[in-house]
Formats: structure tokens, C-alpha cells, sequence
């Protein structure tokens, strides 16, 4: 595999401090050295490669933006959206394993978490020695989280949740669940040890996106677990909801490199293979498909640029962060298309990243808010009108 | 101890070479660079000798201003400080003028050990460790692929084609590190936000002129295609022949 060329069309570059090209280019290299080696067998397998996660917990990915306090290396947003790139660039579910652990789990247990929660459970998620997931979705409700049905019951000095999630990201490799569910009809957080009786987390199997992630269900029969599991700081709806801005946030950064790995494979590709005598870059259709595609990954990294320095101003919206989700997965979506076809026949072989880019994203279009959810969430905002139901 | 890894700022490795009008020097437009492979070396060598017989490491370069994130990059991976010798003909300075510079400030600096890597990945010298070593008188050693340093003295391993050598040396001593000698850590992130709180000085010297110029700079000749002569045992006759008669090395 040809070494990875990152493009930078517009000089962008610059408007990074040295710190976050640091970051950046840290990310990059662990990549390319530690981690693509092994993604092919680990996609093909349906495994995530678990031995990384220390080198992961060393390198200080988890939870990268939050306070030194916890253990974490308070980077800016911006840095954190540059490691979220470089990630995606390897693969989704490698990203997603990050974005998980960072901005679904360990974001709400600062952001909404007792001192003792944070002190519990930051450190020790922060450096890998314990893995979390984010339960949210339910069979039944998926875009429409609010009317969720698992509960969560008090009885004395304890909560009995009971209640199934679906596609749970994570779900069987973890410690500790953020489990949502409604106590007394309010929505609240809870931090479910998984080795709870009742608690368990079945894989979902015969993925043919996102293998390299595990997805599992969680079951909840009657767990219990003391008052003290409540996450204080969060009632209702929006305490799901701005975990997700965090993620998607991070996701908009994403997608970008997955766009990049596709672009430069799509490129170098072209350059090399010979159609009817010439390089399959010299023909006017193909460049077209590179002019595009360069111009939709330009954009998009001048996106989540900004939004990520209003991120750090803070400043930002949740509208300008659907912008941007749906924005980026969908141009790193159709960007994977092209390049897969542009391969000819090579484009379905894992030996070349882009099918494998290109089933990831189908998820990824998915997760967080779909692409029409986005949509919604931004007519909302310009029209004044909900239109979700 | 006091220890030093002298570093240098390098193209990366893909960059695309194109030569300036003056015919002498290489357009630096659009390069993007990186600290030289062996320095990376030199570094993580120079941070384990910390770490087993302490001491503190000062990480050195000559070049620009810019050459601050890779000597940040070398900070955060746990170095203590760092020396950038600020210098507008940085790509242009022969191996001498480099070698007296760097010894001065060693010397200056009361290094006790300085590693070094074994070639820049840029102009391919060799040379400028045993130069500054000659420069100060120190012991030194190239290529070096393991080594033990404790109590004022020195056992170090080097390959090459003629064997393994095994020496032993008392400092202040010039280590050039070979591949195989440490495996480079990752700049935590940690590490990277520490490093911003860590001494990186930028200095000037001064100058000291080239005793050798370059006269002109050409790129090497194209490679040719490749061919591909059949498959299997069938193709070796035909491999063979190719190799006997047409790239003349049989
Ligand atoms: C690989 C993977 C990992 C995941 N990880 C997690 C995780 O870790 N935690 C978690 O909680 N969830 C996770 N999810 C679940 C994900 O967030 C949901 O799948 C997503 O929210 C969509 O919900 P749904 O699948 O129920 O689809 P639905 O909500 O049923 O949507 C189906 C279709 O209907 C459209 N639609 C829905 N409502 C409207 C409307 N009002 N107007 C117009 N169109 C509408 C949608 O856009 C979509 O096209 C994961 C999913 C996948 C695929």
C-alpha cells in the first residue's frame, strides 16, 4: 500500500496551531504503522483489534478534550476533530471505538457525573483499563430516542432497569454502560456496571458494515443498581441529545478522512492503471470524478474547521454541527462510490481500503442522526417549523 | 548526565524533488517536513539513557524557526528542552560547518553524551557525527545498533558487512544510531500538551563558511519499467537470459 497523502488543497494547514498538527500528525503515523496492518483481517473476522486499546489509552485518544484533572490531555476541540480524521482515515470502527468511549461515555459522566463518578470512572477510561458503551437506541425506537420504553424503577435504595437497546456500539467489549432510561416518565442516565445479574450484551452478527466494530444489544432483566448510579446532571431528552452533538461533532471530522483515504487511493490509482494506452487519470471523466471529489473534501474540511474553532469559543450550535454531519458523511459516502468504481473490479477487494471505506459509511450515514434526521433538524431551524411528525 | 541529541528537519520521504533555476538547490514549495528517521533514533536513545541513569535531555537542531514542531514532537515524547541554532542556509551548510557549529555549542552546553543519527535522510552524508567527535576529541561511535552506558563508560554494538563489532568507550562520547537500536515511542498527547510548558530556544550563531559548494544538483535517471518475463518455472530460462544479458548482473 502506497503511503497515505494527505490532501490539503486550500493551504489549511496553517490555520492549525503546532500543537494540533502535532496531535494530528502523531495520529497519523500510529496509524498508518500500527493500525492499518491489521484492519484487513480484523474487518474480514468481524473483530475489533482489542490489543491496540493500550497503545490507544497511552497515546491519550479517549476523551482527548476533556480537563488533565481526570486523566485526560485537555486538547482543544479542533485537536480532538483532527484525531477523529486521522482515525477515520484507518477506519470508521476505529473511529467509532474512540468516539464512543470519548464523547458518549466519558462526555456525560463529566459533563452530567457526580465528582465520584468522575473520579471512579474517567481515569480508568481514559487510559483503556476499562471500555464503555452508549445505550440509547431501542428496537422500536431509533430517530424518535423520546419514546423509549425501557424503565427504570426505584425501589428503596436502588433503581430496577429493565428494557433491551439495540445496535449498542461496544455493548459486549465494555465495563460500564450509559444506559438511558425513563424513571417516574423522565429520561435519565445511568452507569451500568455490565457484570450487573441481568445485565447482558449479545452480538449482533452478519454486519457487512462496520465489521471491524462490535455492535451488540443490551439486555436488561431487572438490573439493579444503587441510587448513587444515577448520572445527577441529566433530565430529560437533552441529556442524550448533547452526548450526540459531542459525537457528531467528532464525526464530521470523521468522515473527512475516510474521504481523504479514498481520494488518495481513487488518485494514485489512476495515475498507475493503464486503460487503452494511457493512465486512467489522463481521461477527461475520471478527472472530472477527482475535481469533485476535491472540491466536496475542501468544503468539508473548511466546515468542520470552523465549526470546531466555534466548538472551542464556544459558541457552537447543535444545527451547525447536523450541517455538518450530514454535510461530510454523505460527500464521504458518494466520494467512496466513485472511487470504488473507479478500481474497476479491484474496488470490491479488501486488499484496497475503499469497499471497506464505503460499507463503513453506510452506517456511519446512519448513526447519530440519520442523513434525513439532519435535514429535518436544519428545516426546523431556518423554517421554524418541526417537521418530525 | 548531561545528554544531548542533536536532530535534524528533513523532507518527508515522499516529497516530490524538483530542482531550482539556479540548477544548485531543490524548490522547497509545497514540502512538508519531518524529523529525520535515524534522528527519531537518536532521540529515544538519548530518553532511555535518561530513564535508567537520569540526567536530562536537550534536544538540538540547526535550522528555521518552523523546525519548532519537530523539536517540540522530540519534547513530547520526553525530552526536557530544546535548541533550535536558527539559520537561513540551513539546507545549504556543508558537513564541517555543521560539525564545527554543533561542537562549539556542545561544548558550550557541557554535553556528556550526544546521539546522533547515523545519515540525515536528506543529503545522505554520514557524516556529521564523527566530524563534531573529531571536532571535540570525544570517542565516538557509528552505526550503532545496541548500547549500555553506565558509570562514565560505554559498551556499544555495531553491524556491518564485515561482522559485528563490539566496543567499548569512556565519555563524553557521539553515538550514530542504526535501525535496530530502540523503537521510536509515540508523542503521547499528553506528552504534547506537557511539552508546550517545556524551554525550546531559538539561537543564533555565528557564521561559519562552507568550505565545500555545491556546483550543480541533478535528479537521478528515471527508473526504467519494469517487465514482467512469464510465470512460474517456466519463466526462469527467460529470467535468466534477462539477467545475463540485459541487466548484466549474472
Ligand atoms: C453500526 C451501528 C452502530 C450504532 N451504535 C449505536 C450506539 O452505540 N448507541 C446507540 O444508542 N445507538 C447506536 N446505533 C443506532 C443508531 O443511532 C440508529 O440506528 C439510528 O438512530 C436510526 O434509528 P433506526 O435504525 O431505528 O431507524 P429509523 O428511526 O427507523 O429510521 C428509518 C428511516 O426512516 C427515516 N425517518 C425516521 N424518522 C423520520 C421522520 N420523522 N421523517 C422522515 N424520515 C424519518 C430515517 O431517516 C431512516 O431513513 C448504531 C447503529 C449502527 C448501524
Amino acid at each position: 500500500m502506497n503511503a497515505f497523502k494527505a490532501l490539503d488543497f486550500y493551504a489549511l494547514d496553517d490555520q492549525f496551531s503546532e500543537e494540533e498538527r502535532m496531535v494530528r500528525d502523531t495520529v497519523r503515523s500510529w496509524v498508518s504503522e500500527r493500525f492499518m496492518p491489521l484492519i484487513m483481517e480484523h474487518y474480514e473476522a468481524g473483530t475489533f483489534p482489542m490489543e491496540l486499546v493500550p497503545e490507544l489509552g497511552d497515546l491519550g485518544v479517549f476523551g482527548s478534550n476533556l480537563p488533565e484533572k481526570y486523566g485526560c490531555a485537555g486538547l482543544s476541540n479542533v485537536a480532538y476533530g483532527l484525531i477523529c480524521q486521522e482515525l477515520e482515515r484507518g477506519d470508521s470502527g476505529l473511529r467509532s471505538f474512540v468516539s464512543v468511549q470519548g464523547s458518549l461515555v466519558m462526555w456525560p459522566i463529566h459533563e452530567y457525573g457526580s465528582e465520584e463518578q468522575k473520579l471512579e470512572w474517567l481515569p480508568k477510561l481514559a487510559s483503556g483499563e476499562a471500555i464503555g458503551c452508549f445505550g440509547l437506541t431501542e428496537p422500536d425506537f431509533g430517530s424518535n430516542p423520546g419514546g423509549m420504553t425501557t424503565v427504570a424503577i426505584p425501589d428503596g435504595d436502588e433503581f430496577v432497569i429493565t428494557g433491551r437497546k439495540m445496535w449498542i456500539t461496544n455493548g459486549g467489549l465494555s465495563q460500564i454502560a450509559v444506559v438511558w432510561a425513563k424513571c417516574e416518565g423522565v429520561i435519565r442516565g445511568f452507569l451500568v456496571p455490565t457484570s450487573c445479574p441481568g445485565f447482558s450484551a449479545p452480538e449482533q452478527k452478519h454486519k457487512f458494515s462496520l465489521r471491524s466494530s462490535v455492535t451488540s444489544e443490551l439486555v436488561l432483566d431487572e438490573v439493579r443498581v444503587p441510587k448513587s448510579a444515577m448520572l445527577p446532571g441529566a433530565k430529560g431528552l437533552r441529556g442524550p441529545l448533547n452526548c450526540l452533538t459531542q459525537a457528531r461533532y467528532g464525526i464530521s471530522w470523521g468522515a473527512i478522512g475516510a474521504a481523504m483515504a479514498a481520494f488518495d487511493e481513487g488518485l494514485e490509482y489512476s495515475k498507475e492503471r493503464i486503460v487503452f494506452d494511457k493512465p486512467l487519470a489522463a481521461f477527461q471523466l475520471p478527472q472530472q470524478k477527482l475535481a469533485n471529489m476535491a472540491t466536496d473534501i475542501t468544503l468539508a474540511q473548511l466546515l468542520s474547521l470552523r465549526l470546531g474553532r466555534l466548538k472551542d469559543q464556544g459558541t457552537m450550535t447543535s444545527q451547525q454541527v447536523s450541517m455538518a454531519k450530514r454535510n461530510n458523511v454523505m460527500k464521504a459516502l458518494e466520494a467512496t462510490r466513485v472511487v470504488r468504481d473507479m478500481l474497476g473490479a479491484n474496488g470490491i477487494s479488501l486488499e484496497y481500503q475503499v469497499g471497506r471505506h464505503l460499507c463503513n459509511l453506510e452506517s456511519v450515514v446512519t448513526y447519530e442522526g440519520t442523513h434525513d434526521i439532519h435535514t429535518l433538524a436544519l428545516g426546523h431551524e431556518l423554517t421554524g417549523f418541526p417537521a418530525y411528525r | 548526565m548531561k545528554i544531548v541529541a542533536c536532530i535534524k528537519r528533513v523532507p518527508t520521504t515522499d516529497a516530490q524533488a524538483k530542482i531550482n533555476a539556479d540548477g544548485k538547490s531543490l524548490d522547497s514549495a509545497g514540502f512538508q517536513y519531518m524529523t529525520s528517521f535515524y534522528d527519531e533514533i537518536a532521540v529515544e536513545q538519548a530518553i532511555q539513557t535518561k530513564e535508567a541513569s537520569g540526567g536530562d535531555v536537550t534536544v538540538l537542531t540547526i535550522g528555521p524557526s518552523e523546525a519548532s514542531k519537530e523539536v517540540r514532537e522530540c519534547i513530547a515524547k520526553g525530552a526536557d528542552a530544546g535548541i533550535i541554532m536558527t539559520d537561513a542556509d540551513w539546507t545549504g551548510r556543508d558537513n564541517l560547518a555543521t560539525a564545527k557549529v554543533l561542537a562549539a555549542k556542545l561544548s558550550e552546553m557541557g554535553a556528556e553524551i550526544a546521539f546522533f543519527g547515523k545519515v540525515a535522510t536528506d543529503r545522505d552524508n554520514s557524516a556529521v557525527g564523527p566530524m563534531t567527535a573529531t571536532k571535540l576529541g570525544w570517542a565516538c561511535v557509528t552505526d550503532v545498533v545496541e548500547l549500555s552506558i553506565a558509570d562514565g563508560k560505554g559498551t556499544a554494538k555495531r553491524e556491518s558487512e564485515n561482522g559485528v563489532e563490539t566496543l567499548s568507550f569512556s565519555l563524553p562520547a557521539i553515538i550514530t544510531c542504526d535501525k535496530g537500536l530502540n523503537e521510536p515511542r509515540y508523542a503521547g498527547l499528553k506528552g504534547i500538551m506537557a511539552a508546550k510548558k517545556k524551554p525550546l530556544e531559538e539561537v543564533s550563531f555565528e557564521d561559519v563558511p562552507n568550505q565545500a559548494q555545491v556546483d550543480s544538483l541533478e535528479l537521478p535517471a528515471a527508473r526504467k519499467e519494469g517487465r514482467i518475463v512469464g510465470e512460474g518455472a517456466a519463466a526462469v530460462p527467460a529470467l535468466i537470459d534477462a539477467l545475463r544479458n540485459e541487466a548484466k548482473v549474472l
